[in-house]
Order: structure tokens, then sequence, then C-alpha cells
């Protein structure tokens, strides 16, 4: 009872082959229920993710949110979805039909490629690659891939801009995103994601914290929300990449941003909260699912938190907030870690000292980063103080050429401001 | 015929199928997405030879990087991105013979090596493929030249990229 998906695993196995079919097509078999499993499971939690977000927005602007339809709104996702699927399916005049239904598909199954490495309990893992960390990227990368088909084949220019702006968001971003994944994959010496979440007995947010923050804002930057929506910034581009698709099909894009939003949050805690890590989980492996959605949903609420806080970014100070600040930390705070932890492994320090100086590292880092932020700042202040020339019109000129003679005296110099 | 097979004849179909739509389709952009087809299948085929890392690398770095900045330089050149040109020119019969000649060496060259016929071995039990790989790349009786060399090359290479774009004042 303590683990029923490997039980239920297990009795399938068994009955199939049992069967008389073969243990090699059982296992096919087996993984493909696996898999139609995992995304169902995933497409009715984001069901609930519309009401989630609706709720937690409304909440965040002092308002109620849904709350007419079934106790406390919860049916209202499903309206939302009926509406969605009646509503009229257009294509837009010269749209590139294959592709412009491609789109939306490729968006929402990326998101739930990634659902297929994130080790649910001890047990419970979809696939357990020793390239996971990779494989996130990787997935990110097709991504892109769908946004530039979904903005190109619309016929549209707002969505061609839009898909431009993404695809310059999310490959600048993918940079101190991947230094960042380095670091819990240097501290555990794999790339296995279910072994990067065995090897956390302290959590890497205390060890790595630096790294987490940069994970963290590289994520929502790639999730393409506040402060980073200039991707569908509605008052310059309509709704950017998705300004032509309607009903369904944007229904599948709406669906696969909230589920990226909470997937991102599920990586989060997987790589820096300890993912399935909690008390008796050894005992009760399926307790782990439960911990691993609870760290989840907490992210997601951080990153919902940051959407409705903060105002959007404009894409240069976006772009340069990038390449000039967050590569460089994560190139420095990358080779701290590196070489501390090759040093305190030499020296045989525990676990208690390892953590302490990784930590002491990180913040200092942190500070000193903090305070050329800050002699910077000044700088700048100084600079946009200091007296700007003002236009003033030109000199009228006399008949001979030359300057008029000045204004009667009789008005003393009266500062020209 | 065991799965594994059949994967493989579907994947390799897909993937020389779409590497001929490259070559044939008019439109610049459907040329790029069938290339992307087409190294995902190659990607795909890294997997079937349970060579995990070298597809997911084939997957970020051909179709993440290179594929991605080919649609960009595609729609940032061209005029109008439907814009239709001939999908062949005048020298199309000697690239096709180059190829078939390529090919034909390729065969006939490997087919004289032993293993060619035979089924692979299996990983020797307790080994990680990716660690050995790993470790080959920076041990001095493995490829720590030729990785260092390729990083110089790449440390050029970016280094002549901000001289080119460097704002002379």
């Amino acid at each position: 009872m303590a683990d029923p998906i490997n039980a239920i695993a297990e009795w399938l196995q068994n009955l199939l082959t049992g069967w008389g079919m073969a243990p090699g097509l059982a296992l096919v078999i087996r993984f493909a229920l696996g898999v139609i499993v995992i995304a169902t499971v995933m497409l009715v939690l984001d069901i609930f993710l519309v009401w989630l977000e609706r709720k937690v927005v409304a909440r965040f602007q002092v308002r109620l949110g849904p709350n007419r339809l079934g106790r406390y709104g919860l049916l209202q996702p499903f309206a939302d979805v009926l509406k969605l699927l009646i509503k009229e399916d257009t294509t837009p005049l010269g749209a590139d039909k294959f592709l412009y239904n491609l789109a939306p598909i490729i968006a929402l199954a990326t998101v739930l490629l990634l659902w297929g490495v994130i080790p649910y309990a001890p047990t419970i893992v979809g696939a357990d690659i020793n390239v996971g960390v990779l494989y996130i990227v990787a997935v990110g990368a097709i991504g892109t891939l769908g946004i530039i088909i979904a903005g190109w084949s619309s016929n549209n220019k707002y969505a061609l801009l839009g898909a431009f702006r993404a695809v310059a968001l999310m490959i600048s971003y993918e940079v101190p995103m991947v230094l960042a994944l380095l670091i819990p994959v240097m501290l555990a010496d794999t790339m296995g994601i279910n072994a990067i979440v065995a090897s956390q007995n302290v959590w890497f947010i205390f060890v790595a914290p630096v790294a987490a923050l940069i994970f963290l804002i590289s994520a929502i930057a790639e999730l393409g929300r506040a402060p980073f929506d200039m991707t569908e910034a509605e008052s310059e581009l309509v709704a950017g990449y998705v300004t032509e698709y309607s009903g369904m099909k944007f229904g599948l894009f709406y669906a696969g941003e909230l589920l990226h939003a909470l997937t991102m949050g599920a990586l989060f805690a997987t790589l820096f909260l300890g993912g399935w890590r909690g008390p008796f989980v050894e005992q009760i492996p399926i307790l782990g699912a439960v911990y691993l959605l609870v760290k989840a949903l907490f992210m997601y609420w951080v990153i919902m938190w940051v959407r409705y806080t903060l105002p959007r970014v404009r894409i240069d100070h976006m772009l340069s907030l990038n390449w000039k600040f967050f590569t460089p930390l994560a190139l420095v705070v990358l080779i701290v870690t590196a070489l501390l932890d090759r040093i305190l492994e030499g020296a045989g320090a525990s676990t208690l000292v390892y953590t302490l100086v990784m930590l002491g590292a990180n913040l200092l880092v942190g500070w000193i980063t903090l305070t050329l932020l800050r002699s910077y700042a000044r700088r700048e202040r100084v600079k946009v103080a200091e007296p700007r020339p003002v236009a003033v019109p030109p000199e009228p000129t006399g008949p001979a050429g030359g300057p008029v003679s000045a204004a009667p005296s009789v008005t003393p110099s009266t500062p020209n401001n | 015929m065991t799965p594994v097979q059949l994967v493989f004849i579907l994947v390799a179909a897909t993937t020389l199928g779409a590497a001929l739509m490259v070559v044939i389709t008019r439109n610049l952009i459907h040329a790029a997405l069938w290339l992307v087809l087409s190294l995902f299948g190659i990607a795909v085929m890294y997997v079937l030879l349970s060579a995990p890392f070298l597809a997911v690398a084939q997957v970020v770095i051909y179709i993440g990087a290179i594929a991605i900045l080919m649609i960009f330089a595609i729609m940032l050149t061209r005029r109008s991105t439907s814009e239709e040109g001939p999908a062949l020119n005048a020298n199309w019969g000697w690239g096709a013979l180059l190829g078939v000649v390529t090919l034909g060496g390729l065969v006939w060259v490997l087919s004289s090596w032993p293993g060619f016929f035979a089924a692979p071995a299996p990983f020797p039990e307790g080994t990680d493929p990716l660690l050995t790989l790993g470790q080959a790349l920076v041990s001095p009786n493995g490829y720590v030249l030729p990785f260092e060399l390729a990083s110089v090359l790449l440390l050029a290479a970016l280094i002549g990229a901000i001289v080119v774009a460097w704002d002379r004042r």
C-alpha cells in the first residue's frame, strides 16, 4: 500500500506476461500506459491550475475571483474549457495551415515532456536517464521552436514580432539558466535528476542560494511571464505570438503556459528544495509525490507573486540585465562553487562545515554584487543629475549677418532656464 | 522483427524523407523545419545506440541553436518569408552524384570493417557511458588535446565576435 504505483505496474506486468505476452512487449505497453497516465494527470491538474491562477491573482489584486460556479468557483475552469471547445476555430488568411495547427501542440507537448524526467517519489520515476538536466535544456529548445512556428505561421506582424522577442528572450536566458543548472550537477556529481534529489541531504538552496535565484529568474524569463512578458505585451503587440489563435488552439497555449509555470516550480523544487524528500518518505514512498506537489505549488505561488507584483521590463533592459549581470554572476558563482567543492572535499570537511562555507561564499558573492551595483547606480545617478544642455533658440541674426545688438540692458541677466 | 528494429526503420525512413524534403521543398522556412525533423531523427538514432548524451546534445545544439539561428536568418534577410524560389539550380545533378559517390564510398569502407554486420556488444555491467565519456575527454590518455584545442578555437571565435561587433568610437 506504501507504493501503489509500482505495485500496479508489477501487477500489470505479471498479468500481461501471464497471458503469454513477451516480456519486452509487456514493458512497452506498461511504459505507454505510464505516459498516458502522467499526461492525463497533468492535464487534469492543469484545469485546476486555471482556477488556482485566477483565484490567486484575484487575491493579489484585492478581488474575489471566480466564486459563482460551484463551491469557491471550483467549476469555473470546466465552464471555461467548454467555452473554448465550442468557440469558432479561425485560421487567418494566408496562414500556413499545417504549421499553424502544429504550434499549439508543440507548445503543450514540450511542457508535458518535462514531467517525464521529474522524480515523483524515490521509487516513482518516469525515466531516470543519466542526462536528465541536459534533457530539460533540450526540451526547452524545442519549446522555443514551437513559439517561432506559431509567430511565423500566423501571417500577422504582431505575432511575428512577439515570436522574435520570445526567441531573443529564451535564447538569452538559456545561458544563465544552464550555468545555474550546472551547480546542482556539480554538487551532486551527476546529471540524473533522481540522483540529484537523493544527494540533497542538505537542500541545495542552502548550499547554492545565488544559483537558485538565477535559476528562478531565468525560469520566469523562459516562461515569458511578467516582468518578462514583452513577448505578449498586450499594450504593444495585441497578444504576441498567440494573437491569431482562437478557441481550443489558444486554450492549448494557455494550458501550456500555466502548466509550464508549475513545471518550472517543480523543477526548482526538485533541484534546489529537495524534491520528494521529507519526513517518512523512506517508509511510505507515495508521500514523496505529495511533498513534491506541495513544494512545486509553493514555487508556483512565488512565480505568480512575482508576476502580479512587478511591471514589465523593457526589452533592451531585459537583455542587458541578462548579458551584463546574470551571465557574469552565474560564471563567477560557478567558478567559486567548483573550486570550493574540490577544496572542501579534499580537506574532508563534514556536511555542516561544507554547507556553512558554501553558504558563506554565496552570501559573499551576493554582497559583492550588491556593492558593485550600488556604486554603479551612484555613478549613474550623478550622471543623470548633471545639468544637461537645454535646447535654446538660435540667436537671431541681423541684416549684416552679425548678431543683433543684445537686448537693452533694462532686463538684466535672467538665467535662461 | 524486434521492436527496436521496427523503431529504427520508422525513424530512419522519417529522417531520410525529411532530408529529401529539405532539398526539394521550395519554401525556405519549410526547408529549415524539415531539417529540424531530420536532425531530430538523428537524435533518436543516438538514443537507439544507447548514447543518450549525444542525443540530448544533438537536440540542444542542432535544434536549439543552429536550426533556430537559420530560421532567424531566413526571417531577417528575406523580404517575404513566403517567397518561393526555384528548389534546384543547374548543379543539382553533380550534387546528387557527389552524394551517391560519398554514400557508396562510406559503405565500401565500412563493409571491410568486421563490426559492420555484427550486433553491438552490450555495455559491461556497472559502467556509466556518460562517466566514461567525460573522463576520456579530460584524461591525458584520452582526448584532452583535441578537447583543449576545440576550447581554444571556441574562445578565439568568441573574441573574434567581440572584435567584429566592437563599436569603435
